[in-house]
């Protein structure tokens, strides 16, 4: 199971950066971004997951009970937070280089060359 | 205790309420709230380094103190080294400030609030004592940076600066996040000293050589370090001259200071058997960075992408003088960060009060058009000197200490190297001073330069350059030529830097609370040798000044501007360095 995860996020993290690598759309390249970012939520959450763990809520379960790592759910989470913000900005710059330039194709900017 | 918290809560909270308040009729309240909030930072931090002389200042928030050696809390830690690259994020914030005062553009539209908020994030990297919180502000830091890079988003350059900044950056980000998350699995821990204390004492194995690629790599692209580098000129030519001096001389060198110290927190312990692996791989980037970045730089004609192609090349110095693993390497990277910072935030503002007078950036437009300029070409020509190394400014003194630690290795080979890509630097900023100040030489042939016009100021109407922006200039010159002359630097530094890479001394005092300072080893005087390898980049810088524009070919091509390039490159600087690490260090 845990293998699957690990596999999951290197395949999300290297299709994502060929995407970024070959965008010719500015939003499907933030899109890509966004998938490559999942990457690590996958990764993170592998790594604290214990089989058969429940979630680490223990108003209502046993102290004893096997939970997953709660450290990592709490990076994700934050994690999240931060690629959002990302996202939200560079799609905020996509606008408007459509707005300004009628472009979104990141070649046709080419204001910066050398 | 409460320093530590202050530092980071002080420029964050004034954001705050400047984001909820700010309107352009209150424009000047703004400024100045956003430098006293600044200027406290400075004085915050300098209290923290003098605090930090007698034993770093471990602050446990919210008292979740490490029991038994066990730490479940976050820490903030504050050494002479972190604490003082900090102070120095915040003077040049407070510069950068004061070049604000004058730009009509920045008004209104949240730039002061945006400038605390990366220096809060700066400060935060600095004292963070744990990787997810040190990789929280190092984000909140890039970030606001991003959008500080495209702040005058109407035209087709800075946009695309801050796109390519963004999204490059993120990618680096994303690789140091999977790099601690790596970390994690294997020590169930994110605290540095914790996880260097689970890692020593162990032969390092494929995940832990990975981890360290991993997290190098996410930490080389802030750094612009080659082939991670491509994205700097891009973003670092198009912001605001008041950010271009932060950016420059604090936000790269932020890079180098995440692997400096997750290297001697986490990582000197498990591979210090393969020390000289680690070495000549960070030693080769570094030269071929300083190289590279060196002719880039002399090969600019557009002015801004010239400090900033200097950047790069100094990036490349610095990252030579951390490859050493040295605690005397470190001093000399410490110094001639703050040496070095001061001066290209000086230049920085030049070339924009050159720009605020004859409204281009261009040196071959502004061809002998600076003749009556004087003022501004003594100021290019001083900075021109200094980056070339000069004795016994500021650059200097830190370039020699780190040739004088290279060859106490055996690695003398090194110095001509850093000379080179010294007197490249020093020779393009000192061909702008024969070219535009001056009028000497071949006059070059008129034609327009790709994002010359739009450097990212607004312009505005020509007249005498704003006396803020002239004093902020002259002013951190000065402090750039001056940092070297100080007395007791290097003993001072030496002794900081050899507490910031004793990996047992910073564990027993986040860990334990017992931080017994090593006798401060006095730093050894410069040799002979660095000071004639200073005079010998000044000299070259000349030679190189009086001919023309270097031609680097193929090499200018690989800047393309093309975001989707750049990522490449990333991708295939990783693979490589992972592979390398992969392959020899288990």
């Amino acid at each position: 199971m845990s293998l699957l995860a690990y596999l999951v996020a290197v395949w999300l993290f290297l299709a994502g950066i060929w995407g970024v690598v070959s965008s010719r759309h500015l939003v499907h390249l933030i899109m890509c971004l966004a998938v490559t970012q999942s990457s690590t939520y996958v990764l993170l959450l592998g790594i604290g997951y214990r089989n058969g763990g429940k979630a680490p809520i223990f108003g209502d379960i046993p102290q004893s009970t096997p939970v997953v790592d709660p450290v990592v759910q709490a990076l994700t989470l934050t994690d999240v937070v931060v690629s959002a913000t990302v996202s939200a900005l560079l799609l905020a710059l996509a606008v408007q280089a459509h707005k300004r330039f009628g472009s979104v194709d990141p070649d046709e900017l080419n204001a910066l060359r050398g | 205790m409460v320093l530590t918290s202050l530092a980071i809560l002080v420029p964050l909270l004034t954001a705050v309420v400047l984001a909820a308040t700010t309107s352009l009729r209150r424009r000047r309240a703004a400024d100045v709230v956003a430098l006293a909030a600044a200027a406290t930072v400075v004085g915050l931090c300098v209290a923290l380094v003098v605090r930090a002389s007698d034993k770093p200042v471990v602050a446990w928030l919210g008292g979740w103190h490490p029991r038994n050696g066990v730490a479940l809390g976050i820490d903030l830690y504050a050494d002479q080294l972190g604490a003082g690259l900090a102070a120095f994020a915040g003077v040049l914030a407070v510069a950068g400030l004061l070049v604000a005062w004058h730009q009509v553009d920045v008004a209104g539209h949240l730039f002061h609030a945006l400038v605390l908020v990366v220096l809060a994030g700066m400060v935060g990297f600095c004292l963070a004592g744990d990787l997810f919180t040190a990789f929280v502000f190092f984000e909140l830091m890039g970030v606001s940076a991003y959008a500080l890079a495209g702040f005058r988003v109407q035209e087709r350059a800075p946009l695309e600066g801050a796109l390519n900044f963004a999204v490059t950056n993120s990618v680096g980000s994303l690789l140091l996040l999977v790099g601690i998350a790596l970390l994690y699995g294997r020590t169930g821990a994110l605290n540095l000293a914790q996880i260097g204390e689970a890692l020593a004492h162990h032969r390092p194995d494929a995940l832990v050589a990975v981890a360290f690629a991993l997290v190098a790599c996410g930490f080389f692209v802030k750094a612009a370090i080659v082939p991670f580098h491509f994205w700097l000129a891009d973003a670092y030519a198009v912001a605001p001259t008041s950010i271009c001096l932060i950016f420059a001389g604090a936000l790269s060198e932020l890079g180098l200071y995440g692997i400096a110290r997750v290297y001697w927190t986490v990582f000197s312990g498990p591979l210090e058997p393969h020390a000289e692996t680690v070495r000549d791989v960070l030693l080769v980037l570094g030269l071929a960075t300083a190289l590279i970045g060196g002719a880039m730089c002399a090969a600019q004609r557009h002015l801004k992408r010239m400090v900033a192609f200097a950047t790069v090349g100094h990036m490349g110095i610095l990252l030579c003088g951390v490859a050493l693993l040295d605690g005397a390497a470190l001093a000399g990277v410490a110094v001639f960060v703050v040496g070095d910072g001061l001066v290209k935030a000086g230049m920085f503002v030049a070339v924009g009060g050159l720009e605020h007078r004859r409204g281009s950036v261009d040196e071959h437009e502004l061809y002998g058009r600076g003749r009556d300029l004087h003022a501004l070409g003594v100021l290019f020509c001083v900075c021109g000197l200094a980056l070339a190394a000069m004795p016994p400014f500021g650059p200097f003194v830190g370039r020699a200490m780190i040739e004088d630690a290279a060859t106490h290795e055996g690695l003398g080979w090194v110095s001509p190297v850093l000379v080179v890509a010294s007197a490249l630097i020093g020779g393009a900023v000192l061909r702008v001073v024969r070219t535009v100040f001056l009028g000497r030489g071949p006059k070059p042939p008129r034609s327009r330069v790709t994002g010359a016009s739009e450097s990212g100021d607004e312009p505005i109407e020509r007249g005498r350059a704003p006396l803020a922006g002239v004093v902020a200039s002259v002013m951190l010159v000065a402090l750039g030529l001056l940092w070297g002359l100080v007395p007791g630097l290097i003993d001072a530094v030496t002794g900081a830097a050899a507490h910031f890479v004793d990996r047992s001394a910073y564990a027993a005092a986040v860990l334990h609370d017992t931080a017994p300072r090593p006798p401060g080893t006095p730093g050894e005087g410069l040799t002979t040798a660095a000071w004639l390898y200073g005079a010998a980049s000044a000299a070259l810088a000349v030679v190189i000044a009086c001919m023309p524009t270097v031609p680097v070919g193929a090499l200018r091509d690989l800047h393309s501007g093309r975001v989707g390039d750049y990522v490449a490159w990333l991708a295939a600087g990783t693979a490589l360095v992972a592979g390398v690490f992969a392959l020899t260090l288990p």
